[in-house]
């Protein structure tokens, strides 16, 4: 491993003398690689990494701002061609579709796992002291309730684009709580602000990495850990007529893209297969931004100064 | 206004059994068709449903991947005439942002830099000098300012950019459109339907399909705004060429005009101030979609709210969001101030100087500007460092607020939805389909004879065939509450405009607003007051759909023959008198138009409050676009324009009908 590292370090000074030189390697095209900006300050600092990392090894970069899940329409016809973040968790099924057209590829991992599950701020575990474990919601329900959902508790769930199988895991797990739809990542996150602010209790789906993970202190509530066989064999878990009766899976945040980069950009294919960071370096660039409010800019240009050796090593 | 008084008319004692049957059906339609083995009629069976969504997508496949046209397919045309709209795109936003470069990345030579922001603020005056005075300058250079000085300007130059291309095109088209519709009936027939549609449909389900033809990017939301935008010029057009009047027209014939001088030379500059309403309007829609736009690659200011609302940054969502409605102010008076111009001021001096003092005066700030700019930095681009925000003070605000009077929200929001959302929405859910698809149709009939009357029908039941029938229910309920109280609040607005100058002047400036604003940027902090739910959703679309009840009614009360209320005064009114038994019935068809257009602007809200988790046709449009299906998405927008379309249908009627009993026909 340690050699690795030195040859890494030796040919990301000679990328670094190439960057500087004229006798720098041509791209295999001349034209921009597009890569998906969407509307949460991760992505932006993900793509915007890969399309600094991208620039020094020669390759004309566009970024163009696209939906989340919209944007696999250009995906499949090449119109847009790399997408930096698409979570396990919630873009699976659409990412899967289009794989299987054979027009989109799936680049690996980012590195990063992406984490969902219900969540509390701290402070409710006053009120229902057996939190985080999953069984004491039921004693809680009226804790959480809210006059149009009482006696049952209120649960704010994902958008319902979102899927996840809350409905199904409340009646699977016998909970006493109904579940409330937002209907975007906004919306989601300023019930979460406006309660925290009053110290009201409030029970709903969290994901990290993001920002409100860092400015809110709370825990996951504990289900039984996911498996495959939770949800797809019913007689798995405590309910043996139901599947869902467990936790929310973790899975790694993939990078998808157009299947013909690899033809056309093939250096640059192999820098976005190789590349890759960490949740915790990820919360740290996403706690600068939206938090301390840095410019977006400079927190990815700190990152390119302070790991020059890991980018030179992916554009190999 | 009792009932006791009068002796019912055979219509209104229908009405008074439909109502009665009505709320028996609610109560008991579930335990008897039941009994008779009818479930079908509480909930539409799913294996009769129509597979209308299937054959859309299957058919959009074939369009995109299958259709040939000998030397091309159709999707190489679509993308031909993208490519096509991205050259002045791309020229003009180099020109407003970016500058001109030759070459790509590292490559990238710069010919020439974009116009400076002084160099826009300078051009943007001088056009509002030339166009009309001093103070339409000052107001207009302010509202670039604006932009400047809060940090909004290159998001603000790429919004701009589309807009300066989208409001041609969809006045040229529209123009074009409106022409042909005047001169051949027949196609008249078919364009009112489709403008229909376009205005009725939301955009969300139309955005898949421009994708797939026209690829990602800020040319796919050109095309949906010119969409979008384009309706109101083509019907103000075919309006303002029938109401030239018939001298000028006569005129025109007997001096040998051929058919085209005809239309280009007298007609349309005959119909120019009225085109301009068509003009305006396409403006302010243009600028409504810049959100919408954002989403799918226009970026802009509809990217900087967004992104700031994800961000839960409700002051610079604020701030980006006030940045669309000052562009908005900003083009509006300048394209009203040119539309009112009177005539041509021709100099008689033969000197090209002094004959364009404006022309040779911009040229040269826009050299002198871009000169300096290359030597002093802040002349070509507004220095971040002395931008300002008042973002903090917005967040806090909303804390303060929201710690302060949560409870208060809290009880008068769980005593509307108690007693008036929840009992709604399960009458709703509870009546049978075929019974509102029968009390729909006789409406028609009653107000419109049987023309109406099969429209009626073959939109309801277009409804139900294809399983939409409980979210179109929850559509209702929830525009229906929504519209009875913008009603209620939006009226007295409007009779108060009438009353004074001054009340006019700020019930105008706040409608303008809340009409520009996106109302994504009031969404959230709604969602923090009142959380998630049917509540927050209500009162977005009640704060979006407010301007047409305020607007008409002025409007209809302003437009009552002064000798009628001074008929009233002479005979001895009191002021009450005046108001309820002249004012408001004389009025009425008008109010009941604006009424028309409330629910309108409140079933294009629902796509929006869709992203407050809504589950209703909006909700249905919305999971649609998320998952790319064509066919799901168009069926459901098809749904909610036929909602629309029959009540707009039902209310036109019935307003056409209550003019001619007043004899205002």
């Amino acid at each position: 491993m340690r050699s690795s590292g030195v040859v890494g370090a030796l040919a990301g000074a000679v990328a670094c003398l190439a960057v500087a030189g004229t006798a720098m390697a041509e791209p295999e095209s001349k034209d921009p690689i597009k890569l998906t900006l969407h509307d949460w300050s991760g992505q932006l600092i993900t793509t915007n990494i890969m399309a600094e990392v991208l620039k020094k090894g020669g390759y004309n970069v566009e970024l163009v701002q696209a939906d989340y899940l919209a944007q696999f329409t250009g995906l499949k016809t090449g119109d847009v061609h790399v997408a930096m973040e698409m979570w396990e968790t919630t873009g699976r099924e659409a990412m899967d579709e289009a794989i299987a057209t054979g027009t989109v590829e799936n680049f690996g991992e980012t590195g990063m796992e992406a984490v969902e599950e219900w969540w509390y701020p701290a402070y409710v575990k006053e009120k229902c002291p057996g939190l985080p474990n999953w069984e004491a919601l039921n004693d809680c329900a009226d804790v959480f309730a809210t006059a149009e959902t009482a006696p049952k508790g209120r649960y704010l769930g994902a958008p319902v684009t979102w899927g996840g199988f809350d409905d199904e895991r409340v009646e699977a797990l016998g909970l006493n709580y109904e579940v409330v739809h937002a209907g975007t990542d906004a919306a989601l996150f300023a019930e979460l602000q406006s309660a925290y602010d009053r110290k009201a209790p409030i029970l709903l789906w969290v994901y990290a990495p993001h920002w409100a993970q860092i400015k809110f202190e709370g825990e996951w509530i504990e289900f039984p850990t996911y498996t495959p066989e939770c949800y797809s064999d019913p007689a798995w878990g405590s309910n043996p007529d139901m599947a869902y009766d467990c936790g929310k899976p973790r899975g790694p945040i993939w990078k998808v893209g157009w299947a013909g980069v690899k033809d056309k950009w093939p250096g640059a294919y192999n820098a976005i297969k190789a590349f890759n960071i960490s949740n915790d370096e990820m919360a740290a660039m996403i706690a600068a931004v939206d938090l301390d409010g840095a410019a977006l800019d400079a927190v990815v240009a700190d990152w390119m100064s302070e790991n020059e050796e890991r980018w030179s090593a992916w554009l190999e | 206004m009792t009932i006791a008084g009068r002796r019912l008319t055979p219509w209104a004692a229908f009405w008074l059994a439909a109502a009665i049957a009505s709320f028996f059906l609610a109560a008991h339609g579930a335990s008897m068709t039941a009994a008779i083995d009818a479930g079908w009629a509480m909930q539409y069976p799913a294996a009769w449903r129509w597979p209308l969504n299937a054959q859309i997508s299957a058919a959009m496949k074939w369009l995109v991947e299958e259709v040939h046209f000998h030397f091309f397919t159709f999707t190489e045309m679509t993308r031909g005439l993208a490519w096509l709209l991205k050259q002045p795109y791309d020229f003009i936003r180099s020109l407003l942002v970016g500058g001109f470069v030759r070459g790509l990345g590292r490559d990238a030579v710069q010919l020439l830099p974009s116009l400076s922001w002084l160099a826009v603020v300078f051009i943007v005056a001088a056009m509002g000098y030339y166009a009309r005075s001093w103070r339409l300058a000052l107001l207009v250079a302010g509202c670039f300012l604006y932009l400047a000085v809060f940090g909004k300007w290159n998001s603000a130059m790429v919004t701009l950019s589309s807009i300066l291309i989208a409001v041609p095109l969809g006045v040229v088209g529209g123009l074009l459109l409106g022409i042909a519709g005047y001169r051949w009936r027949t196609f008249d027939r078919v364009l009112t339907p489709a403008l229909d549609l376009m205005q009725t449909v939301p955009i969300f389900a139309y955005l898949v399909p421009i994708l797939f033809l026209f690829g990602f990017g800020p040319v796919s939301a050109l095309i949906a705004t010119v969409i979008y935008a384009m309706p109101p010029m083509v019907r103000v057009t075919t309006l303002a060429l029938r109401a030239v009047p018939s001298e000028i027209r006569d005129f025109a014939v007997m001096v040998g005009c051929s058919r085209r001088q005809m239309t280009w030379k007298v007609l349309v500059p005959a119909a120019t101030p009225s085109l301009m309403v068509g003009v305006n309007q396409v403006i302010m829609l243009s600028l409504n979609m810049v959100i919408i736009a954002s989403m799918i690659g226009a970026g802009g200011l509809g990217f900087e709210v967004l992104s700031s609302l994800r961000r839960l940054d409700i002051g610079a969502g604020l701030e980006a969001g006030i940045a669309i409605v000052v562009l908005a102010i900003a083009l509006d008076r300048l394209s009203q101030a040119f539309a009112q111009r009177s005539g041509y001021r021709h100099s008689e001096s033969s000197n090209y100087l002094t004959r364009h003092p404006w022309l040779v005066t911009t040229a040269l700030v826009v050299l002198g500007t871009g000169l300096a700019g290359l030597f002093v930095p802040a002349l070509q681009d507004y220095p971040a460092s002395a931008t300002v925000t008042t973002a903090p003070f917005w967040s806090d605000l909303v804390r303060s607020i929201n710690i302060a009077f949560f409870d208060q929200f809290e009880a008068a929001k769980v005593f509307m939805l108690v007693n008036i959302l929840m009992p709604v929405k399960r009458f709703m859910l509870a009546l049978p389909w075929p019974w509102l698809v029968l009390l729909a149709t006789i409406a028609g009939w009653q107000l419109g004879g049987w023309r109406l009357a099969t429209l009626c029908l073959g939109l309801s039941v277009f409804i139900a065939v294809n399983g939409l029938w409980e979210l179109a229910m929850v559509t209702i309920y929830l525009c229906g509450i929504s519209v009875a109280i913008a009603a209620m609040i939006g009226i007295p607005l409007g009779i108060l405009a009438t009353e004074n100058a001054h009340a006019q002047r700020i019930v105008g400036a706040v409608i303008d607003t809340l009409q520009t604003l996106p109302s994504f940027v009031y969404l959230i902090p709604v969602v923090m007051l009142f959380r998630v739910g049917d509540f927050a959703a209500m009162i977005a679309v009640i704060l979006y759909a407010l301007a047409p009840a305020v607007r008409y009614t002025a409007h209809g009360i302003r437009n009552i023959d002064p000798q009628l209320i001074e008929a009233g005064i002479v005979s001895g009114c009191t002021r009450r008198q005046l108001l309820w038994r002249i004012k408001m019935p004389l009025a009425m068809p008008e109010i009941m138009l604006g009424i028309n257009q409330t629910i309108m602007l409140a079933l294009s809200m629902l796509v929006i409050t869709a992203l407050v988790g809504t589950r209703d046709l909006g909700q249905e449009v919305y999971i649609a676009l998320t998952k790319a299906d064509v066919g799901r998405g168009l069926v459901a927008g098809a749904a909610i324009a036929f909602i629309a379309i029959i009540a707009d249908r039902l209310i036109s009627a019935g307003a056409a009908r209550t003019r001619q009993r007043l004899g205002l026909a």
